[in-house]
């Protein structure tokens, strides 16, 4: 189908403007800005790979960031050098202290980790509906922060997990920023992915039709979790030092405004909504930090910024539930129509 | 010590903690109840009972009154979040009003932060709460602050049963909560059922975030967060919803966690939080009306 | 054939559930003192109609006017209040509550407890199993029982109209009897009553006056005896399963 191949194009053409940004950024702004240019994509990764269960599935989960979490201490693990283990994780088992990976290999196997952690958790949960899969999926959360703080052999516990390289650059995760929309629009915009979207807006009767929305829920749930893995791993590498509750709460309500504000049921929007609350973070930390306008100094108001964010967050539930973009794509001009526009009007020929 | 002595030890921190989640657990239950909304926002009304408490006794206030204000404070800040918050989108999708939820946490926990800082503050708890008993010369140990939590999670149940039972407007809440067309199809004014439901809940919340403060001994902005969730784990085993349920869930998840600390061995020790939130996991799966509602179901 | 003022006036009533129009312009009227019977086939519009008189479903167009005042645009609660009680299809009763709890939450918009007292004691010598069950929960009554129940705790309510949908549904045969035999006393004592019932004979011989709806519009009205011999009657069912 003609309206199908838009997006991929779409991709492909923010890809090239990608590359250009990923290597030419650096020469022309500052770090500052490639900073947050790589925050950016790199929220993004995770925002989309949250978008498949939450968004495109109707499986709310509050567990997301679990699958981050396990995968940056996977990746943090294999990628640690045989000294470096031998001096922070001195229990660690054997079969993992004698080696080191790269940084490609370590991230794959964290998004295959996570992977196969979603499978097993997926499996029995994807059956649950509603707000119990949520609370269930937040007590995967939990779970997850718990044996993190406690299996300090691998993990060093609650004490700060340090000397992960600094591997992380702009091209990198643009990179695989390019990979999670290509595999993820081609999923979504497939009759898989239509199913999925079956399952979301009416469960009964995607099932009445045969769909297996077990299997539809779990595939997405998956595949999210896959690359929450990479992302996690990116992010391990960015940071190079973190501990379990980096990978919490706090990152949960961040990632799930981002997602809500752009739109659940659309890729375009999930980045919009990244980009969005990115921008704004980081406009309203400055203010929180406290500034002079002349005579005036405004003290320092530390947490002002979530309290504006939790504000917008609430008027954006009231007002617009479906965020910036609801189910509709951003073509970036190929069509300049929408997705779904383009699939009521293939319908009504 | 003997054995014996070591159990009894035991079922006395079991009967406290279970009270606390117990306290915590019929609040969120009520409003589950009447509005199908997991509330996250509880946890931080109990933050907002205890700080006042703290702040009032700061200012000379005694320990009695000052508990008595911040669970009206709590009550006004579960008025306001309905009103504001939750009113508006109250017939809007589950995920919705779960997010909603969520955010309110999000706007209460940091505004907490924002005037209080997030570390932890003394809890001035008077002299007399802190008196301690000692039996069978000290193996058995507890203190008043102890007492009074168990006292006044009966007194108040009490107080609730009578008014969900000979009230109205409690009859209404358990009415509203079974079948919210039917209560009005019998004249009941449901937004005073539902806003009455969050004031007795919020006054819950209060409630046990005092005594909760009071027992930790500290108060800060984040305090309300492990309880709401051990409290979830509680209304969820006995039967979200369920008042008599929350209270069951509230004093088994006491017993279990204090079992676990208990008697289990070290290792197992650390992860006890980890068995819980497993527990409730294979509760959601398998027995989804918890332990009050067998036949409820939520699965596909 | 309307004369002055009746209690109750639907005028054209039009109601939509998404994109299916369920009614397409009803109109009927309940003088006081009247049994009117609705019948028809499923999804004729009987249970939609007893809906948006009692502020449970919207209505796009159309009057719904109660003794003087336009109540379409009331809450149902308010309408309660105003003096129409519906016992709602499938019961509804609060199967967690005691009987007494129900027939309590029914006269919850009273403020006369002497009257609730009087009413009470009213209902056990109209359904005398109520005073038996008393403390037992209603979703512990058997189907007949739990019929009796809802029937109460609308009265309870001191209706000047009754919106009764499908009394019989659900309830063993003998107690059928026994339920319309308690509808025929009430009608004695002068109750308005508006009944959907899928069995038409027994509504028919209970009512006054009868509508037949047919897919949203009523195809058909009259005097109950005379629709009683009427072939039209069956046609319409017939005709709705087209």
């Amino acid at each position: 189908m003609k309206a199908d191949l838009r997006i991929p194009l779409a991709v492909a053409a923010a890809l090239i403007l990608a590359a250009v940004v990923a290597f030419g950024a650096p020469h022309v702004v500052g770090d500052y800005f490639v900073r947050i240019l790589l925050l950016i994509a790199l929220n993004s990764i995770l925002v989309l790979s949250l978008s498949l269960s939450n968004g495109f599935t109707g499986v709310f989960s509050l567990g997301h960031v679990g699958f981050i979490g396990a995968g940056a201490y996977a990746a943090g693990i294999l990628s640690l050098t045989v000294q470096q283990k031998k001096a922070l994780l001195p229990h660690l088992p054997d079969l993992l202290n004698w080696f080191s990976l790269p940084f490609l290999p370590a991230t794959l196997a964290a998004g295959l980790f996570a992977a196969i952690l979603a499978v097993i958790v997926g499996y029995p949960l994807m059956r649950l509906s509603g707000y119990f899969v949520s609370v269930a999926t937040m007590g995967f959360l939990i779970i997850v922060n718990v044996v993190l703080i406690n299996a300090s052999d691998f993990t060093r516990g609650a004490r700060t997990f340090t000397g992960v390289p600094l591997a992380t650059s702009l091209p990198w995760v643009l990179g695989w920023l390019a990979v999670t929309l290509l595999v993820l629009s081609r999923l979504v915009y497939s009759p898989f992915g239509r199913r999925m979207k079956a399952v979301r807006d009416d469960t009964i009767a995607a099932s009445a039709v045969g769909i297996s929305v077990l299997r539809a829920r779990l595939v997405a749930f998956v595949i999210g979790a896959f690359f929450a893995g990479v992302g996690g791993s990116l992010y391990a590498h960015y940071l190079g030092s973190f501990s379990p509750n980096t990978f919490y709460f706090a990152m949960t309500m961040n990632l799930i405004a981002m997602l809500v504000l752009g739109g659940m049921g659309s890729l375009s929007g999930a980045i919009i909504g990244v980009i969005c609350v990115s921008i704004l973070s980081e406009v309203l930390r400055s203010v929180e930090r406290g500034f002079t306008i002349g005579d005036i100094t405004v003290p320092a108001l530390f947490g002002a910024s979530q309290i504006v964010l939790g504000f917008l967050f609430i008027l954006i539930m009231i007002f617009r539930p479906k965020g910036i973009m609801g189910d509709r794509e951003l073509t970036f001009g190929l069509s300049g129509r929408s997705a779904n526009h383009n699939q009521k009007e293939g319908k009504d020929r | 010590m003997s054995q014996l002595e070591y159990i009894i030890q035991q079922i006395i921190n079991a009967v406290s903690l279970g009270s606390l989640y117990a306290l915590v657990a019929v609040g969120l239950s009520i409003v589950f109840g009447v509005l199908k909304l997991t509330n996250f926002a509880h946890g931080d009304v109990m933050m907002v009972g205890a700080f006042t408490t703290v702040l009032l006794i700061g200012i000379g206030m005694p320990f009695a009154p000052a508990m008595l204000c911040g669970i009206l404070a709590s009550a006004v800040a579960g008025f306001l979040i309905e009103r504001i918050a939750y009113r508006p989108i109250r017939n809007a999708p589950d995920v919705t009003r779960l997010l909603t939820s969520l955010a309110v946490t999000y706007i209460l926990e940091n505004l907490g932060i924002l005037l209080f800082t997030s570390s932890p503050r003394n809890f001035p708890l008077p002299d007399i709460l802190n008196t301690s008993w000692q039996l069978s010369g000290g193996a058995i140990t507890f203190t008043n602050i102890n007492v009074l939590t168990v006292a006044l999670t009966f007194v108040s149940l009490i107080g609730l049963g009578w008014f969900i039972t000979r009230t109205t407007i409690g009859l209404g809440m358990r009415a509203a909560a079974e079948d919210m067309q039917a209560a009005q199809l019998v004249g009941l004014n449901v937004n005073k059922v539902i806003i009455i439901a969050f004031i007795v809940a919020s006054a819950y919340a209060g409630l046990a975030g005092v005594l909760w403060a009071a027992q930790a001994g500290v108060v800060q902005p984040q305090m309300g967060f492990t309880p709401l969730l051990k409290a979830f784990v509680a209304a969820i085993i006995g039967g979200f919803g369920s008042i008599s349920g929350a209270l069951l869930g509230g004093y088994m998840l006491g017993a279990l966690e204090i079992f676990i600390v208990a008697f289990m061995p070290d290792v197992v020790v650390p992860y006890r939080d980890a068995i819980v939130f497993a527990l409730l996991i294979a509760f959601l799966l398998f027995r989804p009306g918890g332990l009050m509602q067998p036949n409820r179901e939520i699965k596909l | 054939m309307a004369t002055a003022d009746p209690l109750l006036r639907v005028d054209n009533l039009e109601v939509n559930f998404g994109a299916v129009r369920a009614l397409k312009g009803v109109s009927l009227d309940v003088r006081e003192g009247e049994v009117i019977a609705l019948v028809g086939a499923n999804g004729a519009g009987k249970s939609t109609t007893l809906r948006s008189i009692s502020g449970l479903a919207r209505a796009k167009s159309g009057t719904v006017t109660f003794a003087g005042t336009v109540i379409n645009k009331r809450t149902a609660p308010q309408i309660v209040r105003l003096g129409i009680a519906h016992s709602p299809e499938g019961r509804r009763l609060f199967g967690g509550l005691s009987v007494a709890e129900n027939l309590r939450l029914g006269a919850c918009t009273r403020s006369d407890p002497d009257g609730v007292a009087r009413d009470t004691e009213k209902m056990f010598v109209l359904f005398p199993i109520l005073r038996e069950r008393w403390k037992q929960l209603a979703g512990t009554l058997s189907g007949g029982e739990q019929q009796q129940l809802a029937l109460a705790r609308a009265l309870m309510a001191a209706p000047r109209l009754l919106l009764l949908d499908e009394p019989s549904l659900g309830v063993a045969p003998l107690l059928v009897r026994h339920i319309f035999d308690a509808l025929a006393e009430l009608k004695r004592q002068g109750m308005t009553m508006l009944l959907v019932e899928q069995n038409i004979a027994l509504a028919l011989e209970l009512a006054d006056r009868a509508y037949v709806l047919r897919t949203g519009k009523v195809a058909l009205s009259g005097i109950a005896s005379e629709l009683r011999v009427d072939d039209r009657v069956a046609q319409a069912y017939l005709g709705a399963a087209e």
